[in-house]
């Protein structure tokens, strides 16, 4: 049966990790392709790297990065942050990466979707959502909201409209992220992540809120997730990656515990 | 010299890498004598079946892979590289190599586990069992597991080229083979040391499933 996935997320500024980590055993710090080979080691079973400048200097800066990732793990890696065109898709999976997420560029040009899974195949194409809970109307009718640049700006999206919308235009995933739980290390929003994930057949990666194993097993039982990304819990070593997949695996949840 | 058939079918600078990691000589090429002169072949390729079938034919390629496989030289196939080895592929309805008799289905809409929709693709890591000692295969862990992501799954007319399963709401052939040639729906580019433990093992295979 098809394991549960575990995907560390890195943002990336300038080809530097921003989330200040620090390996124990003298690691460099900060070195974004220091810390994939390490969570590869520790049984990640992909990862996500966010560029979260994105301007046209870091795009090359990232080209580069996602060259040496490539070369020191053998298990997928998705790439996002400032990828507009097809072009830019090109030179990111021609470096290595198997997969381009896809987030605000979308929304401004859905577009984007469906010539990216023509060119390069729906499982390259992740849809990256950014959603807040707002109060249902009959333009957000399913209360959750679309948003860009960090939750300041509102689309005037449906989430679950949104969702449907990119699995038909050809999206091969969805990252899905609540800002309203971002951050806060209480807990994914499970009613969001399973209203999405029961409403699209594609598979939908659960984002924002995750600060602990319990968090995770949540969110891949009741809120239907195929995937739990993760980011301070690891960064930080308050967990490694195989703590987590062992309680997981201690509580039912399948996972990928040979690696 | 191990050669990787280049036509136009996605990445396949993953499988370059992974065997440069395993330090093995290798090319990505579509020229003809690079082909022949290759001591393995692998075919690897994601995308649609439909696109894959028009280039092979356009550049002439369906020919020498079939050329490949008949004068025994050992042939990898990988993802879509699997499914094309096939009859036919509901895929666009393609009619694909015939190197391995049997036909390219899709998973049923609802396809179901414990009562709900599974997903598809059939996307992450799963595990396959083995059934038979092929060399390829040798010293594979029964608890690895490996990275897949496909629509589509090769069913061949005979139980006897089965050479794995994987189970996804139905019991499917992931790995599958006949004498030189060997063929997997994962991805043992992508799939950590029991994925490259494949690749490598493959690398040192003389193309006989009896050694």
């Amino acid at each position: 049966m098809l394991s549960k996935r575990i995907i560390p997320c890195l943002d990336v500024r300038a080809g530097q990790l921003t989330k200040g980590i620090k390996f124990k055993d003298n690691i460099d710090i900060g070195d974004p392709v220091e810390a994939a080979r390490r969570y590869y080691e520790e049984g990640a079973d992909e990862l996500v790297f966010y560029d979260i400048t994105a301007s046209a200097d870091s795009r090359d800066i990232m080209i580069d990065l996602v060259r040496q990732v490539a070369e020191v793990i053998m298990i997928p890696f998705s790439v996002g942050g400032g990828i507009r065109t097809v072009e830019d898709m090109r030179r990111v999976i021609l470096a290595g990466a198997e997969k381009i997420s896809v987030n605000s560029e979308a929304i401004k040009n859905p577009l984007l979707i469906s010539e990216g899974a023509k060119a390069f195949g729906s499982q390259c194409i992740v849809l990256g959502m950014d959603v807040k809970k707002v109060d249902a109307s009959s333009s957000i009718p399913s209360g959750y909201e679309m948003v860009i640049h960090g939750g300041r700006i509102f689309t005037g999206i449906d989430a679950l409209a949104w969702a449907r919308r990119a699995e038909s235009l050809g999206a091969g995933e969805i990252c899905l992220n609540s800002i309203d739980a971002d951050g806060t290390r209480e807990g994914y929003e499970i009613y969001l992540t399973s209203l999405i994930s029961s409403n699209v057949r594609i598979p939908v990666i659960a984002s924002g809120g995750a600060g602990n194993p319990e968090h995770l097993c949540d969110v891949l039982t009741r809120g239907r997730a195929d995937a739990a990304l993760i980011a301070s819990m690891v960064h930080y070593h308050s967990y490694t990656i195989r703590d987590i997949k062992t309680y997981l695996d201690s509580q039912g949840v399948k996972m990928r515990m040979f690696w | 010299m191990i050669a990787i058939i280049d036509y136009q079918a996605g990445n396949l600078t993953s499988v370059f890498r992974a065997l440069k990691w395993l330090k093995q000589e290798c090319v990505v090429t579509k020229d003809y004598e690079t082909l022949c002169s290759a001591s393995h072949v692998i075919f690897p390729g994601v995308g649609a079946a439909g696109d894959a079938m028009f280039h092979l034919k356009r550049t002439g390629l369906d020919r020498v892979i079939i050329q490949l496989a008949r004068e025994g030289k050992p042939l990898l196939g990988i993802c879509l590289g699997t499914q094309i080895i096939f009859d036919f592929s509901e895929e666009n309805t393609t009619p694909c190599l015939g190197i391995l008799p049997g036909t390219v289905k899709r998973f049923p809409e609802d396809l179901m586990s414990s009562g709900a929709l599974l997903k598809i693709p059939h996307m992450g890591w799963n595990s396959v069992s083995f059934r038979t000692n092929h060399p390829v295969f040798r010293g594979i862990s029964d608890h690895a597991e490996f990275y897949f992501v496909h629509s589509f799954f090769p069913r061949p007319d005979s139980e006897e080229y089965v050479l794995g399963t994987t189970s996804y709401g139905i019991e499917f052939p992931s790995a599958v083979g006949a004498a030189n040639v060997v063929a997997v729906q994962f991805h043992p580019e992508k799939s950590g040391r029991p994925g490259l433990a494949i690749l490598e093992n493959f690398c040192g295979w003389r193309g006989t499933d009896a050694e």
